[in-house]
């Protein structure tokens, strides 16, 4: 065996037993990791295929922001584990219904009949000087230019509705104005007023 | 370059059995430890520089008992750690919280990898190094949160919470930061960037990335948790944050990680904004052939040195931040002129202005 087979077979045997350890981990937050070991494992799987750049890519949004998002949820949520366990054994009859049609339909799109030998030649090295990146940013921003930009208007549109919905009618919580906190005088904050004492006299 | 080359012949003279690819792997291992100790030993000494230069900043002396103007200090730091009991706080969940230091110090070491520092220097030349740096860099977060999280107590995860917040948010500052350098250089790989800032002081980016250099700058200390931003830690308000827990050599870990992330950010902004292995001497008629001599990664080191002590110099400066105002200046002023900077940079590139581009 070549030793990027073997390697190959390394990588793919953490991506499968981590994304089982994944789904049967009773706890969140090692799921969690185990989820982000899973993203490590296909993100070098991709490098061996030569595409760098979308591994990297895989790193950085998924394990770098996504990820860390999750494990801040789940830090912040008090589950419950009991009432999770009762309702399973009732959930379970559907769920493998589910999980059959998905495997079903999954073997069916990506099986060998699809993506075999016979269908796809294996994929030639490239040379020394192929860039990936610079193939992707080509394609990008030249023949896919108005799908691309789209997407990011998409993106967008979400990131400012979600905002909207958070902060709408918001008058509850109080607002700190920096610059005005910075630029505070003194007369400002504290009012000096004379007072007259009344003297013993005027009684 | 020649003396790498003789040293593999020598290697391969030595032990002839050697087949390709052991050989390759045994060479990009000696390279890696080539690397990781002096930077170890930097580190050790860095934290003894910071010690010195902030107690005289403030009229003290610093360390100076152990060893010629204390400079075994390190050293005696590095055995008290290590021979001091690891202390698990009960009911913490164990592995996670071992993990937590790896997870640190793993990330820190490793994005040294593509870091260039002279022509043809690196341990590995990747065509997509920035967004490397940019991904295993956006790892280090996970020790903190976990470190956070795996301690079992209230303070390490009031921290935690904190470092995954800020960390995320600077992230795509620096990230919109790094674009303007990508944009200008037209690569993503570190050695063409400095590469195409050779030609003299004038050709470095710090001129048309100025906003963005100074922005890097302040983003890297919230990265690594650097006064005035190290809310993450605040001995004031949460104790230690997430080291809490932490004691003995678990502790010297996170130690480690911090600073070797802090001399990462230096040589970072040099290697984008001040043409990293480049003499500012170039193209300056006598001055050139005076230091013509002096080998590129003196230059870089030198630069770095400045950087480094900029952090100090910063640390021994300023109070610390708010942790609302932190969030207001990534969010609310930085992100803004990142996003600015990007369309000014179009715009001078399309102009072809300056000798940048």
């Amino acid at each position: 065996m070549e030793s990027e087979q073997i390697i190959f077979y390394i990588l793919s045997f953490w991506f499968v037993t981590s994304s089982l350890l994944m789904i049967f981990s009773r706890n969140a937050a090692k799921a969690v990791l185990f989820l982000v070991l899973v993203f490590f494992s296909a993100a070098s799987i991709w490098i061996l295929l030569e595409a760098e750049f979308l591994a990297i890519t895989l790193i950085l949004v998924y394990v770098g922001a996504v990820m860390v998002l999750f494990l801040f949820v789940i830090k912040m949520l008090n589950i419950d584990k009991s009432t999770l366990r009762a309702k399973f054994t009732g959930y379970l009859p559907l769920g493998l219904v589910v999980a059959a049609i998905v495997a079903a339909e999954m073997s069916l799109v990506l099986g060998a009949n699809q993506f075999g030998l016979d269908v796809f030649s294996s994929p030639t090295r490239h040379d020394a000087g192929y860039s990936n990146i610079t193939v992707l940013a080509m394609q990008l921003y030249t023949t896919y230019v108005y799908p691309f930009e789209l997407a990011a208007v998409l993106l967008l549109t979400a990131i400012i509705a979600a905002i909207t919905l958070v902060h709408r009618n918001d008058t509850s919580h109080k607002k700190q104005s920096i610059s005005e906190q910075v630029n505070v005088q003194a007369k400002d904050r504290v009012r000096l007023v004379s007072i007259t004492l009344p003297s013993k006299e005027d009684k | 370059m020649e003396l790498w080359q003789a040293f593999v012949q020598i290697l391969h003279t030595l032990i002839p059995w050697l087949d390709g690819t052991v050989a390759s792997i045994l060479i990009i291992l000696i390279k890696a430890i080539a690397l990781v100790m002096p930077l170890m030993l930097v580190v050790a000494y860095f934290t003894y520089a910071e010690r010195k230069v902030i107690g005289y900043m403030q009229l003290r002396i610093g360390p100076n008992r152990v060893g010629p103007k204390g400079w075994l200090q390190p050293i005696a730091d590095a055995l008290k750690l290590m021979t001091k009991e690891i202390i698990f706080p009960t009911k913490a969940n164990i592995y996670l919280f071992l993990l937590a230091p790896v997870l640190a110090i793993a990330p820190a070491i490793a994005v040294w990898a593509v870091i260039p520092f002279d022509e043809g220097i690196y341990v590995t030349n990747l065509d997509i190094s920035l967004l490397y740096v940019l991904a295993i860099g956006s790892i280090g977060v996970y020790g903190i949160i976990l470190a956070g999280w795996a301690s079992n107590s209230k303070y390490p995860l009031l921290g935690a919470l904190r470092s995954a917040s800020l960390l995320v948010s600077y992230e795509i500052v620096i990230g919109f930061a790094l674009v303007t350098v990508v944009m200008i250089a037209g690569s993503a790989n570190l050695n063409t960037i400095v590469q195409a800032q050779q030609g003299g002081i004038v050709h470095w980016y710090f001129i048309p990335l100025f906003p963005m250099m100074i922005i890097f700058f302040i983003s890297a200390l919230v990265e690594t948790n650097r006064a005035p931003f190290d809310v993450v830690e605040g001995e004031s308000e949460i104790v230690g944050g997430t080291h809490v827990e932490y004691s003995g050599m678990t502790f010297a870990v996170f130690f480690l990680a911090e600073y070797a992330n802090m001399i990462l950010m230096a040589v970072l902004a040099v290697v984008m904004f001040f043409g990293g292995w480049h003499s500012p001497f170039e193209a300056i008629p006598y001055f050139e052939n005076v230091f013509a001599w002096v080998p590129g990664i003196i230059w870089l080191l030198a630069k770095t040195t400045f950087f480094m002590f900029l952090y100090l110099w910063v640390r021994a400066t300023f109070p610390r931040f708010r942790y609302d105002q932190i969030m207001h200046l990534s969010w609310k002023v930085f992100l803004p002129i990142t996003i600015i900077w990007i369309f000014v940079v179009a715009l001078m590139t399309r102009l072809q202005l300056g000798p940048w581009f």
